[in-house]
């Protein structure tokens, strides 16, 4: 269903681009009083994708939220991808969601039935997670915005960090890149329906058939590649680990068409930002093109998870994702560091 | 020639605005932008279209001037 006025018209920036880049944020959180609790395994000082406290030996409790402007019109689907994006954090620390709150802020004008229809997505999502919602909170403001704060649990030994790479480790990435491209470009009404399906199926897909495939399997870094685009996450997960990532560019899956509409200048403003944060820390050798870099800092909005395990399990765990997810790829390795946190190769 | 005033626009829309223009397929193109996403993006069209680009930098804005 389209409601009659567009909902990404009336916002400014779409999905995840609208995140406000990590070097601005760090800024932000600097030198505030917090206490120190031994319980809280997994806090801010990390970038991680969750917080992660530690209720008993068997139970650690994960919170994270995630919430943006619309990034397609139709509104069950923004509610769908909205919470699918929310709950991957859970995901990607290896965790299971359990409960959830909405949060939602609307136009005073906005379209009744419209702002149903985005809950309607979110309740879906959370369904099919697992997850209970079991309230929120809505203000009325110029854009509309909905999201979740979600909580699952994990067990404390199996909880998986940004910051466990280690040398030797293989790279798996779960879900091509471009979507933050595509959804640009979409704007300009140059990606075609079939293509647009794909990526809204895509951004509406959750990380739990990923995440519990890779729990079987001794993973030892995870992190969700969202916002802060392939590379920005990446060299979060590099400095965490204090290793370099080295990822084989011609193995890094992405949607094709994403290519030239890079060529083409339909790059969100956030993929400017996450190279601001990270360009230091990447070194791309001469033959990776402008356009494939662009895609690598594209923000994607509930994009896929990035793992970091022994070569040993890679195999066995890659086939298993790939059943799931055609997508899914072997992207690269870790190693002690090296000239830079993340090397194109 | 033609002059086309991108300032306020946020992206894709210069893109698409340029995009348009260069429809026309004229040989020199004169833009003037307010942020520098903007002056990357349609540079990058520019660029892809053939032409060459130069940029100019005046208090925060931005003028582009591409040719064939």
């Amino acid at each position: 269903m389209e409601t009659e006025v567009k909902l990404t018209k009336l916002a400014g920036c779409a999905g995840c681009g609208a995140k406000v880049g990590a070097g601005t944020l760090s800024r932000l959180l600097e030198g505030f009083q917090t206490h120190c609790d031994p319980r809280l395994i997994v806090g801010y000082d990390k970038s991680d994708d969750a917080s992660v406290y530690v209720l008993d030996e068997n139970t650690a409790l994960v919170q994270t939220t995630d919430f943006f402007p619309p990034i397609v019109d139709d509104p069950f689907l923004y509610g769908q991808i909205a919470a699918a994006n929310a709950l991957s954090d859970i995901y990607s620390m290896g965790g299971e969601p359990k409960l959830a709150l909405n949060i939602l802020c609307l136009p005073e004008k906005m379209d009744p039935s419209a702002v149903q229809e985005i809950l309607r997505g979110g309740y879906a999502k959370a369904y099919e997670a697992g997850a209970i919602i079991t309230g929120g909170h809505t203000i009325y403001g110029s854009e509309p915005i909905y999201g979740l704060a979600v909580s699952g649990f994990v067990r404390p030994d199996r909880v998986l960090t940004n910051s466990g790479a280690k040398p030797g480790d293989v790279l798996l990435l779960t879900k091509p890149l471009g979507i933050g491209i595509l959804t640009t470009a979409a704007k300009a009404e140059l990606v075609t329906r079939p293509l647009l399906e794909k990526v809204n199926r895509q951004m509406a897909a959750l990380n739990k058939t990923a995440r519990d495939i890779m729990v079987n399997y001794p993973v030892h870094s995870c992190t969700d590649i969202t916002g802060f685009g392939l590379l920005g996450h990446s060299y979060e997960m590099a400095q965490g680990s204090s290793c370099t990532l080295h990822l084989f560019t011609s193995q890094i899956p992405f949607h094709k068409e994403a290519y030239e509409l890079a060529e083409m200048g339909f790059i969100p403003a956030g993929a400017y930002r996450n190279r601001e944060y990270a360009e230091a820390g990447i070194q791309a050798s001469g033959n990776v093109s402008r356009a494939m870099l662009d895609i690598c800092y594209d923000p994607q909005t509930s994009g896929g998870l990035l793992i970091a395990l022994p070569e040993s399990a890679a195999k066995a765990c890659l086939s298993r994702l790939q059943d799931a997810a055609p997508g899914a790829a072997m992207i690269g390795y870790v190693s002690e560091p090296d000239t830079a946190a993340v090397m194109m190769e | 020639m033609t002059q086309l005033d991108a300032r306020g626009l946020s992206c894709p829309e210069p893109v698409i605005l340029i995009r348009k223009a260069m429809a026309g397929k004229e040989p020199r193109y004169e833009m003037v932008v307010d942020n520098p996403v903007s002056r990357e993006n349609v540079t990058r069209y520019a660029e892809h279209q053939g032409y060459r680009v130069t940029v100019t930098e005046e208090q925060g804005e931005y003028k582009l001037v591409m040719t064939k």
